[in-house]
């Protein structure tokens, strides 16, 4: 709407003199030619390199391939369907445990419970460590000499446990460290969308006799949609994006592949190939639903 | 039973439900912080004396000696130094162009002004891994052209734009939702009198935007100074790292003396928590006006 109206009021007056108009096409120019030139411009790039053979060295090595690097990526990698199944892993994990807990954590701090000043402090300190110090934070915890390994008995290095590589238990671990981060983020966002909730409609629902989880369900929940549907996209593309922290835990092993890192260890260094665009493709693709998604959310004043 | 007693009860047990709620959110939150506790607590104590007496045992003496180390033998002041002189340049710059672009697209009018946002945002979205290779080989080309290899490639100028690239179109869209609420007969006022477009934005509007600058530039410095591939694939040389990636390495080469690497992560984590104690409110602001508009 706000943008219907200027379109109104500068149609009336469109006598920019030569230097505004310079003025404005550099103001948008410099900007958009940044973006576009080292963002759009390598992204589709590698669109067009994944039906390509090349070693991403001599530009004139380049050969046309088709569709072979798709048809490597889905049949004759062995990464690939163990890396698609814990990305839906972490999806699940954060989707059905990760990211209610923070809804309910936002729920309870912001009802004022006691101590909930102190609470949201503790619970989003998390958010602002990047995932590198997460990951070394956590080998304290878990690694040899650890906290947990002392608990566990095995205080002593020399007769530390596998945790990391314990291939039954290392993918709750790694999601659970995840969660971590995530449950403070999603708590953060909600208790700002809270905070706009006429407390009055809570209030009513508490006279009517609602009890707290009602009131939560049929009040809190129906007036956040907006803020529901961004936390839901942010849960999805998290989960697609994943790679920072199995970086750290695990270098570019692949101990625990995820989609992230496959298209790493195909597309850096010496061993690059353009399976790794194809793997790239793959993962925007699965990533525009939830971009498309937010996009509409975000800007549905608008469009 | 009268209504009013009724209404009693129910807040009486209301009550008491709080107070397990609050005790079990709390026991939770000591659990919550207990990694960050246990690598402090390992980062003050000394080596031997874990490995002496065990992680349990009370501890002699508990001293900074970790961090002294960790400043001499891991070089830890120049990879905080470099993880700041990517992030600040690229704060700044996102900060300007996005309030540029803002600008223009919510005081004047173009066809493109919707998918020019469109097109920064969801570049913003795209995943790193999709970009990396296509931008890796235009950065060496650029400099080979220019006869300088590292101009870009393995450069602080070319972490830094890539950043600013990225998270522009954030900023565009979080101050341009914020610059709708600026009436709009201050700009008419500004045209009326004969302003240029350039007074009109440095002195008219950008003075007015000083909170979602203000939120921005805590969001966006705790952002780049957390980011971490950019920083792996761009950064050959070592000693140009930021701190977030050379962590990485520094954990491979001194996983057995954990305890100067507890100072380390604790140094590296340092500033965003100096940050977030400080400028807690902007942060979250920041988060909240891209994510929850109107």
């Amino acid at each position: 709407m706000a943008l219907t109206a200027t379109k109104k009021k500068s149609r009336r007056r469109q006598a920019f003199t030569r230097r505004d108009k310079f003025t404005l096409s550099v103001f948008v120019g410099v900007p958009a030619f940044l973006h576009i030139v080292w963002v759009w411009i390598p992204a589709l790039l590698t669109i067009g390199l994944s039906f390509t053979f090349w070693n991403g060295v001599g530009l004139s090595d380049i050969r046309w391939a088709g569709l072979a690097n798709y048809n490597t990526a889905f049949t004759a990698s062995p990464q690939f369907w163990p890396a698609i199944r814990n990305n839906v892993y972490w999806l699940l994990w954060f989707g059905l445990i990760a990211t209610p807990l923070g809804v309910l954590l936002a729920y309870q701090i912001d009802r004022r419970i006691r101590g909930h000043k102190i609470y949201e402090s503790v619970y989003y300190i998390p958010v602002v460590l990047s995932l590198a110090v997460i990951g070394v934070i956590w080998n304290f915890m878990l690694g040899p000499g650890g906290l947990v390994q002392a608990l566990l008995g095995y205080s002593d290095i020399k007769d530390a446990i596998p945790i990391f590589g314990n291939f039954k238990i290392n993918t709750y671990v790694i999601l659970s460290i995840a969660s971590w981060r995530h449950i403070g983020y999603i708590m953060l966002l909600y208790l700002a969308g809270l905070k706009s909730v006429d407390p009055s409609l809570r209030e009513a629902a508490s006279i009517d006799g609602a009890t707290e989880w009602q009131s939560f369900r049929k009040v809190v929940i129906p007036a956040m949609k907006p803020v529901n549907v961004i936390i839901i996209v942010i849960t999805v593309i998290e989960s697609l994006r994943a790679f920072d922290l199995i970086f750290i835990i695990y270098g570019t092993s692949g101990a625990w592949p995820i989609l992230g890192m496959l298209v790493f260890q195909n597309i850096y260094g010496q061993a690059a190939s353009m399976l790794g665009a194809a793997f790239a493709v793959i993962l925007l693709l699965l990533s525009i639903t939830p971009i498309v998604v937010y996009l509409r959310t975000i800007f549905r004043d608008d469009i | 039973m009268s209504k009013a007693a009724k209404n009693r009860n129910y807040k009486n047990r209301q009550k008491q439900k709080d107070f397990m709620i609050s005790l079990f959110i709390g026991v939770f939150g000591v659990l919550w912080l207990m990694p960050i506790l246990w690598t402090i607590w390992t980062s003050l104590r000394p080596y031997e004396d874990i490995i002496q007496n065990g992680v349990f045992s009370f501890p002699k003496t508990l001293n900074l000696d970790n961090y002294v180390d960790a400043f001499r033998q891991m070089d830890i002041f120049q990879y905080l130094a470099n993880s700041f002189i990517v992030a600040i340049p690229a704060v700044f710059l996102t900060l300007f162009f996005g309030s540029l672009l803002a600008f223009v697209v919510t005081r004047y009018s173009f066809r493109f002004n919707l998918s020019l946002l469109l097109l920064l945002t969801a570049g913003n979205l795209m995943p790193s891994q999709l970009v990396y290779a296509p931008l890796f080989k235009m950065y060496i080309w650029f400099g080979d052209l220019v006869g300088n290899r590292t101009i870009l490639y393995d450069s602080y100028l070319g972490l830094i734009l890539i950043h600013v690239a990225l998270q522009v179109g954030f900023a565009t869209f979080v101050m341009s939702s914020y610059m709708k609420t600026i009436p709009k007969e201050i700009s008419e006022s500004a045209m009326v009198d004969g302003a240029s477009v350039f007074r009109h934005y440095w002195s008219v509007l950008l003075p007015l935007m000083r909170p979602p600058l203000a939120a921005l530039s805590v969001l966006m410095t705790v952002w780049i100074y957390n980011e971490f591939f950019w920083a792996v694939v761009l950064m050959k040389t070592d000693s140009k790292r930021p701190i977030t990636s050379a962590l990485g390495r520094l954990q491979g080469e001194f996983i057995t003396d954990y305890n100067l690497l507890a100072a380390g992560a604790i140094m590296a984590a340092l500033p965003t928590l100096i940050i977030f104690f400080i400028l807690k409110r902007q942060f979250v602001s920041g988060l909240t006006l891209g994510s929850t508009k109107g």
